[in-house]
């Protein structure tokens, strides 16, 4: 049976999620991938948050604690009424932001980030520190995931381009798998694992 | 010469919503073999509803369609400037319906074009042929797994590879280790032995237009497809990388002339997503097939 999760979530709720568990995530969130990960480190993690991006800032820290972050770079269609919509939007690769994920979970209290192929140390790390989980989505899975995106609320940055800006999206019975918990346990450490033992019995033969 | 464009935007349509066939038959077994209620097992049933949802829907199976890679045969005469501009004007057209999502950023900057047209973007091969009809393969190669792509030059102290068959074993085998699950495994492999580093990579993409469950032509190298397939699939890596019987779909190998100081590998990793379709436009009628 999945756990339902619901945005605003508490540090109890992500603690008592273990490795292997699946969820279904339900609230409001925000898609951050490369350009988004790099300008929130520059700009208010490391940096003093230059005037020009003062109400974004607000807007991140009052909608992320608590909440969650999915790497994603949706296909969106803007209809003519000016509303977004989601077309297509799995998860995209998630190591890529290795270098930025701890501090971004630390300075705005995220509970989750959802992506694919799992995160390293420094984020386990983080999790477990913060109180955090990484959720796995299913890589490809774009249609299926699009529907559960019932309404595109806003969208900021879009001058990074439509995969790589902030959309902040509701999202209902979004299939996840806990792949890293918040007591430092990896799925994907364990795989690695098992598999480079498999590959010398291989190369052995 | 009558114009393809509108042709063109079918073909981008139907690569990008309706997983070919053999992809789909070969997932649906897959998703019988791995172990009933496990994560491995979960991932495929998702992925394969998901598979049905896009093509009733017209939607793009992955949000990440990729690089778009045109291969185009034509018969003596035709202008090759021509087909650019009808290619080009497609993904524009293609970008505004939502089956591409806009894809090409300029390298430095990162600022996307919108349309997905930049420099040498989307990607183009041209080859006259002898036919009097005109063929047109797309390959959406999304970014995830083109980054788990990757070269090898033999020999390799690393893992003792060697400048045989035997070391193009170990470097398959290599990549697919490290690929673990992030090119959003199961996946696809093709693989170009020889040639330049270019070309190798050229012939190694053009794999993933075989279908699954084909047989190489060259004896040794159907033998070593098969034997990698089986091997890749013990690592255990699985769907997802959430551990499993499923890392790989299929491995399809062919090689190149090289020169003698050479012996390039070159992997091409393709997703689960293996979108892939033919058009032939012939007389008038125009068909669009999986490989």
């Amino acid at each position: 049976m999945a756990t339902k999760l619901t945005v605003p979530i508490s540090e109890d709720e992500i603690r008592a999620l273990k490795v292997g568990d699946q969820v279904l995530l339900d609230g409001v969130i925000f898609t951050a991938r490369d350009a988004a990960h790099k300008y929130m480190i520059e700009n208010f993690v490391r940096g003093t948050c230059p005037d020009a991006e003062k109400e974004i800032y607000e807007v991140l820290k009052a909608g992320l604690k608590g909440s969650v972050l999915y790497h994603c770079g949706p296909v969106v269609k803007k209809h003519d009424d000016g509303k977004y919509e989601f077309i297509a939007a799995g998860p995209t690769t998630s190591i890529r932001e290795e270098p930025y994920q701890a501090d971004v979970i630390g300075h705005f209290g995220v509970r989750a980030v959802i992506g694919k192929g799992g995160m390293r140390d420094k984020t386990l790390a983080g999790c477990k520190e913060h109180g955090a989980v990484y959720l796995h989505a299913i890589g490809g899975a774009a249609t299926l995931i699009g529907e559960c995106c019932k309404e595109v609320l806003d969208v900021y940055k879009l001058d990074f381009g439509v995969p790589e800006a902030f959309w902040k999206i509701r999202v209902e019975d979004f299939p996840c798998v806990v792949t890293m918990d918040s007591h430092g346990n990896s799925l994907h450490t364990e795989v690695q694992a098992n598999s480079e033992a498999q590959l010398q019995k291989i190369l052995a033969k | 010469m009558r114009d393809i464009t509108q042709h063109l935007v079918e073909l981008i349509k139907s690569t990008s919503s309706d997983l070919s066939p053999d992809v789909e038959v070969t997932l649906k077994r897959a998703s019988k073999e791995e172990k009933d209620g496990s994560a491995a097992q979960g991932a495929l049933l998702t992925i394969l509803e998901n598979v049905k949802m896009s093509r009733e829907t017209d939607r793009p199976i992955c949000q990440d369609t990729g690089t778009p890679i045109f291969y185009l045969w034509y018969p003596e005469g035709r202008s090759q400037r021509a087909f650019r501009e009808q290619i080009q004007a497609s993904v524009r057209i293609a970008t505004e319906r939502s089956y591409l999502r806009p894809n090409a950023v300029e390298a430095l900057s990162g600022k996307n074009s919108g349309d997905n047209t930049g420099v040498d973007f989307p990607t183009i091969h041209f080859e006259e042929w002898d036919n009097d009809h005109l063929k047109v393969g797309l390959l959406l190669k999304g970014g995830g797994s083109e980054n788990c792509g990757c070269q090898y030059s033999l020999p390799s102290p690393e893992f003792a590879g060697s400048r045989d068959l035997a070391g193009v074993r170990k470097a398959v085998l290599d990549a697919a280790y490290k690929a673990q699950g992030l090119g959003c495994a199961p996946g696809i492999l093709g693989i170009g032995i020889g040639g330049d580093r270019a070309t190798s990579m050229v012939k190694a993409k053009e794999q993933l237009f075989r279908p699954l469950g084909d047989q190489n032509k060259d004896r040794e190298l159907d033998k070593m497809e098969k034997q990698l397939h089986r091997e890749i699939n013990e690592l255990g890596i699985g769907p997802m990388g959430f551990g499993g019987s499923t890392t790989v779909l299929g491995v399809k190998m062919a090689q190149l002339h090289r020169v003698p100081a050479s012996f390039f590998v070159s992997i091409a990793y393709m997703c689960w997503a293996d979108r892939r379709k033919i058009m032939t436009i012939r007389d008038g009628n125009v068909t669009i097939e999986s490989p």
